[in-house]
């Protein structure tokens, strides 16, 4: 909403300063988006009539005018079109002055030239010059009885600001000058003062019938037939200039006039050709399939939750949105149908955007557009275009539908303490609340009850009321309480490991945190998916690159592996957490999830030691070391296994506690050499599976030496490390408490196909010594079971 | 017994040359070991007439010992020299950098929003997440915000099917846990949270923390109190805070919260201040009293209870935090940019 603060000070003459003012109605909720001024920065500028025009002797486009400002006359050298005998229009005088807003510009002052060899003092004026339009060609053309001499800041009262409100959508009361002017009156107290709108005498008795089949959808209609009216006639200035600052354009009287009331009033109305109209106004529901063309050209379908005005031919006009193109008045047109109507805010709500339609009559009307105010607001439009256009208006024909039900709502008068933490007076609760519009019903000592006003659709409990009474009463007045603490302990779970322990383990182990889009380019997304679970979609993505939920976090960490290497930043550890999407049969999947990603150099670019560059085992290691966090590395398993995404012979299953937790292994090599990465390798886990942690229960440590054994044994290529563990575990006895695989070695003597894995065994027993002779027979069983297990021999 | 003197000499003379503690302890045991040259005087003692021994086992003693001092003090001056050697020899560059591991971090988001959940657990909030792909219901109508309400074109929303929703706000996850549980409530719920528009300002993803608290007996002076205080704690200085009326259909009365500009403090209303555009003033969040619809429709009373909700965009802290000009760089995650939080 946008309007013109002189406007708002003539119903309204608040005492205070253009500033303040805009800071009022801010704390009051009507928030100002911003303040412009109506005009460019001048001074100098009066009114003055072009009295004597001659040829210019050197120049075919320019004339030669000679100017009244009232005081005397001035040779002026116009290039204007318009520049005629006769007219009126604003005239810099020799000294006025042009403030530039550009930094570095200097102020223009006008002077006395010489335009090709004639002396001209001053200029007149364009309104794109005065700074009162974007554009504009020839001269401003006032009306015949702008006054000579008259500065034309005054003349139009130009030392004022157009006020920009973003207003919030529960306040459609306020997108019309009414609105606005009564809620400045109820915060500054002051009164305020409507223009009249005598209802005009009807000079004709012709009507044009009217009906609402859509009864709850449009509580009222009113229509009026207008002959004769001139849709040449000029609009006023003074309603120009209240349309222009209001951010309206001009069109012709009709339409003015009608856009005149839209900004005082708030009301919307529409005028048909009536030559157009057939028979009669049917306020109806369309038909599903229903056709109509719009004011704007566009075709619509509508189904039956659109609401249609229609005459005895069909659908002519979107209620509540936009007419139609078939019976819109044009410059043939002389006699018009005039509509003003009220529609439920349900019945427009959603429509017209549904359509791709954003019209001022709709923004209204989806807020609520005051169901009380049609009679004056036609009253008004009638008596304006009248004046204006000329003619003869016939009676207001009305259709009444369900008119909603008056509302009375209750406040107790302890709940302002109670819910705003502050007293306010009776007499002031009751005085804003009037103002308001609000009348009051029954009172007793603890209560009143108040009828909610027509146009305030956003009011229907107490806690409205009192948020009502707290935005005028002002926010700022409520007191602060800082004192709102818990009695009560905090909680320290130990079931599971917090995630900021995980982050902070992660980045101790050289891992930059990410944070990527949670939608993802689909080709990408399908290239990590896991089978038996869907990418899902969305309906209404921005753009292709990020239209799928992501499956995985891989993808994203890939992407940021390929932005940063572009730009030469290798030796990367990236991680990020956050939910992984898929649909399967039995529902939705919403996972947290942690991944990382590492490539480059294991330490950097480094003096010192190595310049390796990181592999699996880097990447798996930091796993084991975050599922240490819970000292459970025993419970984790790694096995061989394929994901999409991961080279299949560089890749694992995570299990944890026997139960799938995630994945690691190598970016795919057809992967990598397609996005042009270096090589890369990556974990993804479900973070319920890592953060779970038991709750320790503590032992004894034993007091008995410690016997450890070396073993190196040849086993087959294809035989995996976590094989030989198990069963060595399983034939060294409870009372192993250390194995370490020392070394791996393949390459002779060791035969082709095999390698030498060498295992470091620690017994210890809780309560006495081990004996050399019980060790030694549990290292005969172990070299048996590995050699009947996987045909395994001892190295010597 | 001049051949004694001239063996002492020498043998003095050997100790002194001696380079290191291994030929010394040769040049011990070959004089004064048991088979050695001054032994040997010794054990010739017998040989001599009685009346003379006493006068030269004095004197082989005496040099004896003398020997003895000899080789313990060269000993200890060799040892000395050859620790200062050694120590010589292992001097190292300490200006060489260190072997590490080059430092990870946190996401400047995560690092926010971690400070965000510090101050509101100290308070005796806790903390409660949620599902992003959510049902349009809790999304919005258990938010009292029906369908075609025009508070839902605020939301510009991510549709996956109809009914179902990417979460515009985590205020859903607030709905799901006042369904669940009783009242008192007090909690925060931090997360991610999308809209479908995408500009200067705007990215189709950001985060929000949501806070709700439902006890008997709360007011908007409450609420005051908790955002101030919040906000203190989280700037780490006295910013001035001013509420003003808003709307939001969830809360009634609902207010915007203002702060004073962490740049300028305020004072720059007519000078030029890029990041509050000169009105002294910075948008930082959003509150109000927990509509009663909305406590009603979760299953708790409205007239014994009540409570206030607030929503803030930590993308928008951080970046007022730590300067961040444009919103983007937060998901571009370069990690020059990254770094600079590490």
């Amino acid at each position: 909403m946008i309007f013109s603060e002189s406007w708002l000070r003539e119903w309204v003459n608040a005492p205070v300063g253009s500033g303040e003012l805009a800071d009022s109605l801010t704390m009051a909720g009507l928030e100002v988006g911003g303040r412009t001024a109506v005009a460019g920065d001048f001074s100098g500028v009066v009114v003055a009539e072009v009295v004597a025009v001659d040829a210019h002797p050197a120049a075919e486009s320019l004339h030669v005018c000679q100017v009244d400002d009232g005081v005397s006359r001035h040779q002026v050298v116009c290039g204007a079109p318009n520049a005629r005998l006769g007219v009126k229009a604003p005239y810099a005088r020799a000294g006025a002055r042009f403030r530039r807003a550009g930094k570095g510009e200097s102020d223009l002052e006008v002077g006395v030239v010489d335009i090709r060899g004639v002396e001209s003092a001053g200029m007149l004026c364009s309104a794109e010059e005065l700074g009162m339009a974007e554009t504009s060609e020839g001269l401003f053309e006032l009306p015949a009885d702008a006054p000579a001499g008259t500065d034309f800041r005054d003349y139009l009262t130009l030392d004022d600001a157009c006020i920009e409100l973003d207003l919030t959508p529960n306040r459609g009361d306020c997108l019309g000058m009414l609105g606005i002017a009564r809620d400045v009156g109820a915060m500054l107290r002051l009164d305020v003062a409507m223009p009249a709108a005598p209802e005009p005498a009807a000079t004709i008795k012709d009507e044009f019938p009217v009906r609402i089949s859509a009864g709850k959808e449009c509580p009222r209609y009113l229509g009026r037939i207008i002959r004769g009216i001139d849709l040449e006639a000029e609009t006023p200035l003074w309603m120009q200039e209240k349309l222009r600052r209001g951010g309206m354009r001009c069109i012709d009287p009709v339409v003015d006039v009608t856009n005149f009331v839209l900004l005082e009033l708030g009301q919307p109305l529409h005028a048909f050709d009536l030559g157009k109209l057939r028979q009669y106004i049917d306020v109806r529901l369309a038909v599903p399939g229903e056709k109509l063309t719009l004011l704007d050209g566009k075709e619509l379908e509508m189904s039956s939750d659109t609401l249609v005005i229609a005459d005895g031919a069909g659908a002519v006009a979107m209620a509540g949105i936009m007419g139609g193109m078939k019976t819109a008045v044009n410059e043939q047109s002389s006699d018009v149908f005039l509509e003003c109507a009220a529609f439920a805010p349900f019945a427009i709500a959603g429509r017209g955007r549904a359509a791709g339609l954003q019209t001022d009559a709709s923004h209204r009307y989806e807020r609520g557009v005051d169901y009380l105010l049609q009679h004056h607001a036609m009253a008004r439009a009638t008596e304006l275009l009248l004046d204006i256009a000329g003619g003869d208006a016939g009676p207001v024909t009305e259709a009444v539908g369900e008119i909603p039900e008056s509302r009375g709502v209750q406040l107790r008068f302890d709940s302002i303490h109670r819910v705003l933490g502050v007293n306010i007076p009776r007499g002031e609760v009751l005085d804003i609340l009037t103002r308001l519009g609000f009348t009051v019903l029954e009172q007793s000592d603890a209560d009143v009850t108040l009828e909610v006003p027509s146009y305030r659709y956003d009011v229907s409990i107490e806690a409205d009321l009192l948020e009502e009474l707290a935005r005028i009463h002002g926010y700022d007045k409520l007191p602060l309480n800082m004192g709102l603490n818990r009695m009560e302990m905090g909680q320290a779970p130990e079931q599971r490991i917090r995630l900021e322990r995980v982050r902070d383990h992660l980045v101790a182990l050289g891992y930059q945190e990410v944070v990527t889009y949670s939608f993802i380019e689909p080709g990408l997304a399908s290239s990590f998916s896991l089978e038996g679970v869907d990418t899902i979609p969305l309906q209404n993505p921005i753009s292709r690159d990020m239209s799928v939920m992501r499956g995985s976090l891989m993808p994203g960490l890939v992407q940021t592996l390929r932005y940063n290497a572009n730009r030469r930043q290798e030796h990367l550890r990236l991680f990020e957490t956050g939910l992984a999407f898929g649909r399967k049969a039995n529902g939705l999947l919403q996972e947290s999830m942690l991944a990382g990603l590492i490539s480059g150099k294991r330490d950097g670019d480094n003096w010192s030691n190595s310049s390796e560059i990181t592999d699996f085992y880097d990447v798996k290691g930091d796993l084991e070391s975050l599922f240490g966090l819970g000292g459970r590395i025993p419970k984790l398993d790694f096995i061989a296994a394929e994901r999409p995404g991961l080279h299949p012979g560089q890749c694992a299953q995570v299990l944890f506690n026997g139960e799938v937790a995630g994945h690691v292994g190598a970016l795919h090599p057809a992967l990598q050499t397609e996005m042009e990465l270096p090589a890369s390798f990556l974990f993804e886990v479900r973070l319920d599976a890592l953060c779970r942690q038991e709750v320790p229960v503590a032992e004894e440590p034993s007091r008995f030496p410690e016997v450890g054994r070396d073993l190196a044994i040849v086993i087959a290529e294809e035989i995996g490390a976590s094989d030989i563990e198990r069963v060595v575990r399983d034939t060294a006895g409870p009372l192993l408490v250390k194995l370490n695989v020392l070394d791996v070695y393949r390459g002779g003597p060791v035969p082709e196909g095999s390698k030498s894995i060498a295992l470091g065994l620690t017994w210890q027993h809780p309560s006495r010594t081990l004996g050399d002779a019980e060790i030694d027979q549990v290292i005969d069983s172990t070299i048996k079971a590995l050699q009947e297990k996987f045909d395994a021999y001892l190295r010597n | 017994m001049t051949d004694l003197d001239e063996l002492a000499a020498a043998s003095l003379a050997a100790v002194e040359e001696s380079t290191d503690e291994k030929s010394l302890e040769a040049l011990r045991v070959r004089l004064l070991g048991r088979k050695g040259e001054l032994t040997g005087h010794l054990k010739n003692l017998g040989a001599l007439p009685a009346e003379q021994r006493p006068a030269a086992g004095q004197q082989i003693n005496l040099i004896k010992n003398r020997l003895q001092n000899a080789i313990e003090s060269r000993r200890q001056t060799l040892e000395s020299n050859a620790l200062d050697a050694r120590l010589q020899q292992e001097r190292i560059d300490v200006s060489l950098p260190g072997r590490r591991r080059a430092g990870g971090g946190l996401h400047p988001v995560t690092i926010t929003m971690d400070r965000i959940t510090q101050i509101f657990r100290a308070a005796g909030y806790d903390v409660a997440e949620g599902p992003e792909i959510e049902d349009e219901y809790y999304n919005f109508e258990a938010l009292n915000i029906p369908e075609n309400h025009p508070a839902r074109a605020m939301h510009d929303t991510f549709y996956v099917e109809p009914g179902t929703v990417l979460r515009t706000h985590t205020s859903p996850v607030q709905v799901h846990v006042m369904e669940r549980d009783d009242p008192p409530f007090r909690m925060i719920c931090p997360g991610r949270v999308y809209r479908c528009d995408s500009d200067l300002t705007h990215t189709a993803m950001f985060h929000q923390v949501e806070g709700l608290l439902v006890d008997r007996e709360v007011s908007m002076a409450d609420m005051k109190g908790a955002i101030v205080s919040f906000l203190r704690a989280f700037f780490e200085e006295a910013v001035e805070v001013r509420f003003r009326p808003s709307y939001f259909p969830f809360t009634e009365p609902s207010a915007e919260v203002d702060m004073s500009c962490v740049r300028c403090g305020g004072t720059a209303k007519a000078k030029a201040c890029r990041i509050c555009k000169s009105t002294g003033w910075l948008e930082v969040m959003g509150c109000g009293m927990v509509h009663p619809r909305v406590l009603e429709m979760s299953g708790v009373d409205p007239v014994e209870y009540s409570g206030f909700a607030f929503g803030l965009g930590v993308d928008r802290l951080a970046m007022l935090r730590y300067q961040v000009g444009d919103l983007r760089m937060f998901f571009e995650n370069d990690v020059r940019f990254l770094r600079q939080f590490n």
